[in-house]
């Protein structure tokens, strides 16, 4: 019966969505209050109801209620309880039913976080929500519902892909899911800004901390599957520029494009329609995301779906959308004028170049991940695109936009001078360029020069942040109450801005300096490799919940003295047969020791596979302090201030609100 | 000219040559970075390019996976059905590779009719078939049926 009950919230919250979509926007056009006010409760109507859903498909494959085909096709009764539970969203429906339950949490939150917003502007952005909530739900509930029956009911479940089983992977599509849905709370705000026609400093105030907050979602998510991949895949590398890879990493890109360019269009009332134009783009990309990743064009461990009609649904959800938005766009769009004048040289020009780096970056990413599939589609021929090119392009446009991170913040508003610029930077480029080139020599006695140009980049931003906070509390009557003075979101953006520092230097460090080896060893053997010795120890047999494991014991000796343990195991689960590496390894902030067991060689030898991976750490250390960074901004307390503001109706519409 | 049309004209101009800049590398890249995929059957008619990179996939032979010597050094045949091909490679092989299991090899050609692989790929899922695999064993078998009418099916 249960089930039935999910299913039936489900087809109910496509009713409340049908009514969120309509009610609440013909009200805005006609001015009706009731039908305004409608949109608040419809919301939450709809997200209970989608818990309501959820709940019940959590409870299936927690209580093992294999009549549900879903269920049986992705869980077992021998695996853990925790990820009984995290299999809710391991495969197609229920990740597609998370997503829907996001998206309608996200309605909620705006529901209940904007009691000071203008009634007809939350009626629009509820109103846009809604409409996008009617396609997805239509998707699920026409092309993959999670709650159909199997009959006859099988005594036990297929398994949840043994790779899936694993902490990581519990919280990975959760926290990417929340960052591609919250990229629809800026898209609603831009539509209904658009809709409203005012595109003016308070819709940006508005949409910021929304945008933020689901740009630190995508940020935590994206480095979960980044480490994720790391340790579980067994390969010892952090990205592969795999097209579902891409798939996330594009709207992030994208979104922190428009996380700069709301900024100008905050401040100083600037950049306003290229602001909405991102918005629709970042909000497009995580659609494109979805379709790429949901639509079985991809192969890949994200890839469930194999039912062609999934993809062409997708695909018209995505044409609608884009061409929808952008035709409001063109008819509003030109009504609406910048305000805010600025100089060549000021604050301006520099958010601008970031945002032609971010947004070029994305478009050459997009071009190498859609290129083999769009000449697949034409049959003219299979090709992949590898790594290398994504490097060779990526690598380039980063450089440019590290170099002004440090320049940026330091510009003035409206207008600047390049000898200020200079007299300012001139003592703290050079030493940034002394000390970055010495780092990798101080390090690891060697000049690559890209790792050079690496660590003066880390240094440079590094620096740059650390001059900004002085200038600005040099005034002050101490160090510690200057720093007090300083707002939130300006510690965000310091945080953030040396979080991409770690993130470069563990990037530039590890892709130079590592050593890997892939080598046979036989019980008993020692391998060196540079200044550690590792000892195998041999295979012992090891019986874990629903797998067998061959399990290796490797001793890591350095200077004669033992530094670690390793074990790294072959397991085969039990279900489904399949074999999977588990990943030793010895974790520290300036090194990781990995080891992975590759395959039996006879004689008890096996192929083993050594990794050395200086400061790897840093990279997923770099994202946790730009997602603080993002915490923080977002917590500023200018958006209360504002929030009161508004109620009052005093207005913080014009663009010369103090910076 | 005035000063802030002077400005906007600068930054566009900036803006245009930072593009254009951008556009000409990514398509330097592709050009040096596309792997074309071919069939074992392409492979033994020779239609494949010598001396550059591209991708094998097929079906690992029974019985075709052969160890050598101390190292890690291993090779084994892929086949669409209809031909075969030798690929040689040094290290660990993926977690699913199997025989009879559908796989995909990058590398090029050696001089004497063998694949030396930098790169095997078999995918996270045993249920998987790589698309362009399952496209050439399709396609081998159709031109076999052409080839050979009377032949056994």
């Amino acid at each position: 019966m249960l089930p039935e009950l999910g299913h039936y919230a489900l087809i109910l919250a496509l009713c409340l969505a049908v009514v969120q979509g309509i009610v609440p926007l013909a009200g805005a056009a006609r001015g009706v209050d009731n039908w305004m006010a409608l949109a608040r409760p419809v919301a939450w109507g709809q997200f209970l109801l989608l818990l309501l859903s959820f709940a019940i498909l959590s409870y299936a494959f927690v209580s093992n209620d294999f009549s549900v085909a879903y269920a049986a096709r992705n869980s077992n009764s021998l695996l853990p309880a925790i990820y009984r539970f995290s299999a809710v969203w391991g495969g197609h429906e229920g990740s597609l039913l998370l997503w829907a339950l996001l998206l309608a949490g996200w309605g909620a939150a705006v529901g209940l976080f904007s009691r000071r917003l203008p009634q007809v502007m939350v009626a629009r952005v509820l109103g846009v929500m809604g409409l996008v909530s009617i396609g997805f739900l239509s998707f699920l509930i026409f092309t993959s519902n999670p709650f159909e029956r199997l009959w006859p009911i099988p005594a036990d479940g297929r398994d949840l892909n043994p790779l899936l089983q694993d902490p990581g992977l519990v919280m990975h599509p959760p926290m990417l899911y929340m960052g591609y849905v919250g990229f629809s709370v800026a898209f609603a705000f831009a539509i209904a800004a658009l809709l409203g026609g005012r595109l003016d400093a308070t819709w940006a105030r508005w949409s910021r901390p929304w945008t933020t907050v689901a740009w630190v979602f995508m940020t935590v998510g994206i480095a979960l599957g980044s480490w994720w991949a790391y340790y579980e895949l067994g390969w010892g590398g952090w990205w592969f520029w795999d097209p579902v890879e891409n798939a996330s990493f594009m709207p992030w890109l994208m979104g922190t494009a428009l996380i700069h360019s709301l900024a100008v269009a905050e401040k100083r009332s600037a950049f306003k329609n290229w602001t909405v134009l991102l918005a629709i783009f970042t909000f497009s990309l995580s659609l494109l995301g979805t379709f790429l990743v949901r639509s079985g064009v991809l192969t890949s461990v994200h890839a469930f779906a194999s039912d062609p009609r999934r993809g062409v649904f997708i695909l018209l959800l995505l044409a609608v959308v884009v061409g929808a938005s952008l035709l409001i766009y063109a008819w509003r769009a030109p009504q609406v004028k910048s305000t805010g004048h600025f100089a060549l040289v000021s604050r301006e020009t520099m958010l601008l170049g970031n945002n032609v780096f971010l947004v070029v970056a994305t478009a050459s990413i997009l071009l190498g991940t859609l290129y083999p599939l769009v000449l697949d589609a034409l049959n003219m021929g299979k090709i992949s695109v590898g790594p290398p090119y994504f490097n060779s392009v990526f690598v380039p446009l980063m450089v440019p936009l590290a170099f002004m991170i440090g320049v940026g913040p330091l510009t003035r508003w409206k207008e600047d001078h390049v000898g200020r610029l200079q007299h300012v930077l001139r003592a703290t480029l050079a030493a940034s360029i002394a000390v970055g080139a010495l780092l990798p020599w101080l390090l690891f006695r060697s000049w690559a020069p890209m790792a050079m140009l690496g660590s003066v980049l880390v240094v440079w931003i590094a620096a740059t942040t650390l001059l900004d906070l002085r200038n600005l509390t040099r005034h002050s009557p101490s160090l510690w109450q200057g720093m007090r003075r300083q707002s939130r979101s300006f510690y965000g953006m310091v945080a953030a801005h040396l979080g991409v520092a770690v993130t470069v230097a563990g990037v530039t460090l590890s892709s130079h300096y590592s050593l890997e080896h892939d080598i046979r060893l036989a019980p008993g053997e020692t391998f060196v490799m540079g200044e550690h010795s590792f000892v195998f120890d041999g295979i012992s047999n090891h019986r874990g919940p629903n797998y067998d494991a061959s399990r290796a014991t490797l001793r890591v000796l350095k200077d004669e003295r033992e530094v670690t343990v390793l074990h790294t195991e072959k397991r085969s689960y039990t279900v489904t047969g399949m074999p999977m590496t588990e990943a030793g390894i010895d974790w520290g902030l300036t090194r990781d020791l990995y080891v992975a067991l590759g395959e039996p060689l006879g004689d008890g030898a096996w192929a083993v596979r050594l990794y050395y991976k200086p400061f790897v750490r840093w990279i997923w250390l770099g994202a946790m302090l730009m997602a603080l960074g993002g915490i923080l901004a977002a917590s500023d307390r200018r958006y209360r201030l504002a929030r009161k503001a508004a109620q009052e109706g005093t207005g913080v519409a014009t663009g010369s609100v103090a910076s | 000219m005035n000063p802030k049309r002077r400005n906007r004209l600068l930054i566009i101009a900036l803006v245009v040559s930072g593009v254009g800049v951008a556009v000409a590398l990514a398509l330097v890249a592709l050009n040096e970075n596309i792997n074309l995929f071919y069939s074992p059957t392409q492979v033994v008619r020779g239609e494949v390019p010598q001396g550059h990179t591209f991708r094998v996939g097929g079906l690992v032979r029974e019985g075709s996976v052969r160890r050598e010597g101390q190292d890690l050094r291993v090779s084994f045949d892929v086949s669409d059905g209809a031909h075969t091909v030798t690929v040689d490679y040094t290290g660990i092989l993926p977690d699913l590779f199997r025989e009879g299991q559908g796989i995909v090899a990058q590398g090029k050609m050696n001089g004497n009719g063998r694949f030396v692989a930098d790169q095997v790929l078999a995918k996270h899922d045993e249920n998987y078939m790589p698309p362009e695999v399952a496209d050439a064993l399709k396609k081998a078998e159709q031109e076999g049926a052409v080839a050979n009418p009377h032949g056994p099916q």
